[in-house]
């Protein structure tokens, strides 16, 4: 039990988890915009920019994400020498951020998408009847129906998000959760269970509440037909 | 809101005039996005001939796509049906009669699905290569195959329970008429039964077993990106043997889930009049692949 405690004195557990929550914040951001602007293209009248949502979707839907961010690692730094921040460890941070975001916008897209399937085809009628095009009925009437029809599966995407920010691992981001336990575990082989128990712990406590909050939302702000 | 075209209206001329215009500046956007990447690539000398000739090399499939290839729908395959197992037990576990079984199963399923696949997989693969009690080279693979069980298991799990739960009352009430324990009724009748309405749900996840297997990568397993990482450093063209490697992923992938989308819309036939609320949502939802 001493030597459990003493781990902690050691490594800084609780800096590694923020490392995680921050770059599943930023990725959430911008994940969510992309996600939203690719789906307004899936469902837009303009073939070009429903081809180039449905490609996008198929193409990093179907990738792993490792090898996106090994990619971001490998390919983006070290060959093409793209740095986002003058400092080595931030660059890695935000190529981390990026390849996380454009993997999970294609699951938010298809989340929204899955929203405006919810929506009753009287809305859409209603909205052109009164004379709304495109734009203005997407944004008045479809998306905001949408949205709420999609919160639970956004919140699933954003849980599947916070345990994926753990793969940053493979875009070299050293100072994540996962690479932190790796370390741990090969320096303490003998509390090679407790540790790891420690860093699920970490990920249920994470987790689970997003997960029932996403639920009593959900059905807290469905749209009652 | 199946029909989506129902967004706008036929469009007039003056509303075809505009479409042609959007469709015009859209693809002039997408195409300058690709001629920057394009550009970019090719100012890093990455689209020179030399940099994809050893793709038409008989020995780069030989002694690196192929064995990583191989490695991959190993790891893959293994998991797929142990995963199936693993869910088919927990899921009945959840629906069992017996109160504490119910818990347990549940317990360790919610806990699984909650915990990262990766965490997971280096767990396993320094838990196993310190103990000794298995040989150090297979490690690697034990692990992805342990790690892709338990969580893809726990989420296969979850997809029987909520199979189950989708069919009617009446057929659960025949089985006991006829004189079968609800265990018996829940095996021969309503798991068979769930099982074919969630083939496309279990499909998709097929895809990301097969994604996540890729997550060996870090824990040193040879598989196809471990390969093409390695074929990429000997000859120097590491982004198009990741391309590559990407491609190959997309192919596979890209099948099954047009599988597992064709089979949605056939079983939509023979699942219908259960759930007449949302037709077209079922379909998309349970053709979507989840994120992990």
């Amino acid at each position: 039990m001493e030597n459990y405690l003493s781990l902690f004195e050691t490594y800084n557990v609780p800096a590694a988890f923020w490392v995680n929550i921050q770059l599943s914040f930023w990725a959430a951001i911008w994940a969510l915009a992309i996600g939203t602007v690719l789906a307004l293209f899936r469902i837009s009248p303009i073939p070009s920019l429903q081809l180039f949502g449905a490609a996008y979707v198929n193409i990093f839907r179907n990738t792993p994400l490792t090898i996106i961010l090994a990619f971001g690692f490998l390919g983006l730094f070290s060959v093409m020498q793209i740095s986002l921040a003058s400092d080595l460890n931030i660059s890695l941070f935000r190529i981390a951020i990026v390849g996380l975001s454009l993997y999970h916008a294609a699951f938010v897209c298809e989340a929204i998408r899955s929203g405006v399937n919810t929506v009753p085809l009287g809305q859409a009628e209603a909205a052109r009847a009164i004379g709304l095009s495109f734009l203005p009925a997407a944004r008045l009437i479809i998306l905001p129906q949408a949205f709420r029809g999609a919160i639970a599966p956004l919140g699933n995407v954003l849980i599947a998000l916070i345990k994926n920010s753990t793969v940053a691992a493979a875009g070299s981001v050293a100072t994540e959760s996962s690479g932190l336990m790796k370390t741990m575990i090969e320096f303490r082989s003998d509390l090679v269970i407790p540790i790891f128990l420690t860093f699920a712990l970490g990920f249920v406590i994470l987790v689970i509440p997003i997960g029932l909050l996403t639920t009593w939302a959900s059905r807290k702000l469905a749209v009652a037909r | 809101m199946s029909a989506q075209q129902v967004l706008f209206d036929a469009p007039g001329p003056r509303g075809r005039r505009n479409i042609l215009i959007g469709n015009i500046v859209g693809a002039l956007i997408v195409l300058g996005i690709l001629a920057w990447v394009i550009s970019a690539l090719a100012g890093k000398g990455q689209l020179t001939a030399g940099m994809w000739t050893p793709f038409l090399e008989s020995r780069t499939w030989q002694f690196f796509i192929l064995p990583g290839l191989l490695n991959t729908l190993k790891a893959a395959g293994i998991s797929i049906v142990t995963s199936v197992l693993f869910g088919l037990v927990f899921g009945i576990g959840r629906l069992s009669h017996s109160a504490p079984i119910r818990w347990i199963a549940g317990i360790v399923v919610e806990f699984l699905r909650a915990v990262p696949v990766l965490l997971m997989m280096i767990f396993f693969w320094l838990a196993l290569g310190s103990s000794g009690s298995v040989n150090p080279e297979d490690a690697p693979l034990i692990a992805v195959v342990l790690a892709l069980t338990l969580y893809n298991g726990s989420v296969i799990a979850e997809l029987v329970r909520s199979g189950v739960h989708g069919l009617p009352k009446g057929q659960r009430e025949a089985g006991m008429a006829i004189g079968l324990t609800r265990n018996q009724s829940l095996r021969n009748i309503e798991v068979p039964q769930a099982l074919i309405a969630m083939l496309p749900a279990l499909i998709s996840q097929f895809v990301v077993i097969l994604k996540d297997s890729a997550l060996g990568f870090i824990i040193t397993y040879p598989e196809l990106l471990q390969f093409t990482r390695r074929l990429g450093v000997g000859e120097g063209n590491v982004i198009p043997s990741l391309f590559v490697a990407a491609a190959i992923f997309i192919l596979i992938n890209f099948a099954l889930s047009t599988l597992a989308t064709r089979l949605s819309v056939l079983l939509s036939f023979r699942t219908k009049g259960r759930k007449p609320a949302a037709k077209g949502s079922i379909a998309l939802d349970a053709s979507t692949p989840a994120p992990t």
